[in-house]
């Protein structure tokens, strides 16, 4: 239960993470929060040879209102994200989604950043990023790119960056008027990671649904977009007749593993549960909003 | 063995100078190092909360971090809340209320229970239980551990009036 040995180094700016990484050519890992990395590494799950800790670079924490986006620094501490005046204010779901990630000691350290470069499958950021429709930002040594959330959760721990790449930052784009939201998780215990989450954004017009985003994490090897699910809601009120619908469309789309927490089916059972609930929370929030 | 680094760490007010290999997780070396024992190491991997110091004056997870990462930084343990017949008013609560049996979960409980004294209103026990939900203990169905943080939110709200 001791990491193997490695080197390390304290990088003081991205040019110097981006450098040690290069020189690295694949046998490096960043260190971040370090709350799902130390685990792996005391478990000697991973032997990297060298570790870049991006924790002394100034100015990689920030949550900023840049008009139509909000940019989160990739060195964002979850408990900055959980109580920040800025995202309760344009996007009240991920303050409340916060707070089912892990625990206060866990929050005061892990990173946002980090949380979408690990993605666990059953993690909340990367199914906020999805549904929010995030663009991150990731620099290297040969410069910086963007990459779409649709794009960048490729399978379970797996994620579109390259060895010598560091995500720096996170832009959310700010909801429409007239948006309300829903989130729902069953987890066996306060603050573990869900058996299934949804979470839910619905804009309305006139009575009916513009548009609806529907994101789930905990069932599949990434998170994902219900977007049957999302079709079938636009154009008309949420209703009884529909959210039966909006279930087994829900369920359709879920392909969850059986593990020592969950069966299958009672993880596809849940999402398709949580999945109503949420829709109705958004529902109820975007004719307030609308009202 | 990699090669060690120089760190500056201050802990518990006292500054350490010295060299440390990287991979020394920051609760070993509160232990072993400066013998500091009364931090606990439970899972070493960031799921029972008996490691949970104050960084900078945040609850974190020791066993989660490096010694070398705490280079420049504060660090508080246990050991600076109080001692033996010089409790602090939480440690006298826990005290007073049987918020503890073997007392191994009790430095991270009464670490945790700083920081969320801190940060949180906790309004209700709920809440409380909510706060404290990352730290396991195994003797005292934690209901006399709430007991205790809710009868010092109690005297506190008492003084204040």
């Amino acid at each position: 239960m001791k990491p193997a040995s490695f080197d390390y180094v304290a990088a003081d700016s991205i040019d110097m993470a981006v450098a040690s990484l290069a020189e690295a050519r694949g046998g490096a890992k960043i260190i971040a929060g370090g709350q799902s990395l130390v685990p792996m590494l005391n478990f000697r799950m991973l032997r990297p040879a060298l570790l870049v800790d991006i924790n002394p670079i100034a100015g990689m924490a920030f949550i900023e209102d840049a008009g139509k986006d909000i940019r989160i620094g990739a060195l964002t501490r979850h408990h900055q994200i959980e109580t920040s005046a800025v995202i309760a204010r344009h996007l009240p779901i991920l303050s409340c989604a916060m707070t089912h990630v892990a625990h206060l000691a866990i929050r005061n350290r892990g990173t946002i950043g980090g949380s979408l470069a690990h993605a666990d499958p059953a993690a909340e950021l990367p199914m906020m990023a999805l549904l929010l429709d995030a663009e991150i930002r990731v620099a290297s040594s040969s410069g910086m790119r963007t990459v779409a959330a649709r794009d960048f959760f490729l399978g379970a721990l797996t994620v579109d960056l390259a060895d010598g790449e560091i995500v720096t930052e996170i832009a959310l784009p700010k909801v429409p008027p007239k948006t309300g939201w829903g989130f729902e998780e069953v987890a066996r215990r306060s603050g573990d990671f869900a058996l299934a989450a949804v979470a839910v954004v619905l804009t309305v017009s006139e009575g009916a649904i513009a548009q609806a985003r529907i994101a789930l994490t905990g069932v599949g090897p990434t998170p994902l977009r219900a977007a049957d699910a999302e079709a079938l809601l636009v154009g008309g009120a949420f209703e009884p007749g529909v959210a039966g619908r909006l279930t087994d469309a829900v369920r359709a789309a879920v392909e969850p593993d059986s593990d020592l927490h969950a069966s299958s089916e009672y993880r596809r059972h849940l999402a398709g549960v949580l999945a109503g609930r949420a829709v109705a929370g958004a529902w109820r929030r975007a004719n307030e909003a609308a009202a | 063995m990699s090669r060690t680094r120089e760190i500056t760490v201050t802990v518990n007010g006292a500054a350490f100078e010295g060299a440390v290999e990287p991979r020394l997780l920051l609760v070993d070396f509160l232990r072993h190092t400066l013998g500091l024992t009364g931090t606990h190491v439970g899972c070493e991997h960031g799921v029972c909360g008996a490691c949970t110091i104050l960084l900078d004056g945040d609850s974190v997870r020791s066993c989660l971090l490096f010694a070398v990462q705490t280079d420049g930084r504060r660090v508080e343990t246990v050991e600076s809340l109080g001692r033996i017949g010089q409790m602090n008013a939480l440690q006298e609560s826990f005290h007073e209320h049987h918020a503890l049996q073997c007392g191994f979960c009790t430095p991270g409980m009464l670490m945790t229970a700083t920081d969320l004294l801190k940060k949180y209103p906790l309004a209700t026990d709920d809440d409380i239980r909510e706060g404290l939900s990352g730290n396991l203990c195994r003797c005292t169905g934690y209901d006399h551990i709430v007991k205790a943080i809710r009868a010092l939110l109690t005297s506190k709200a008492g003084a204040v009036r």
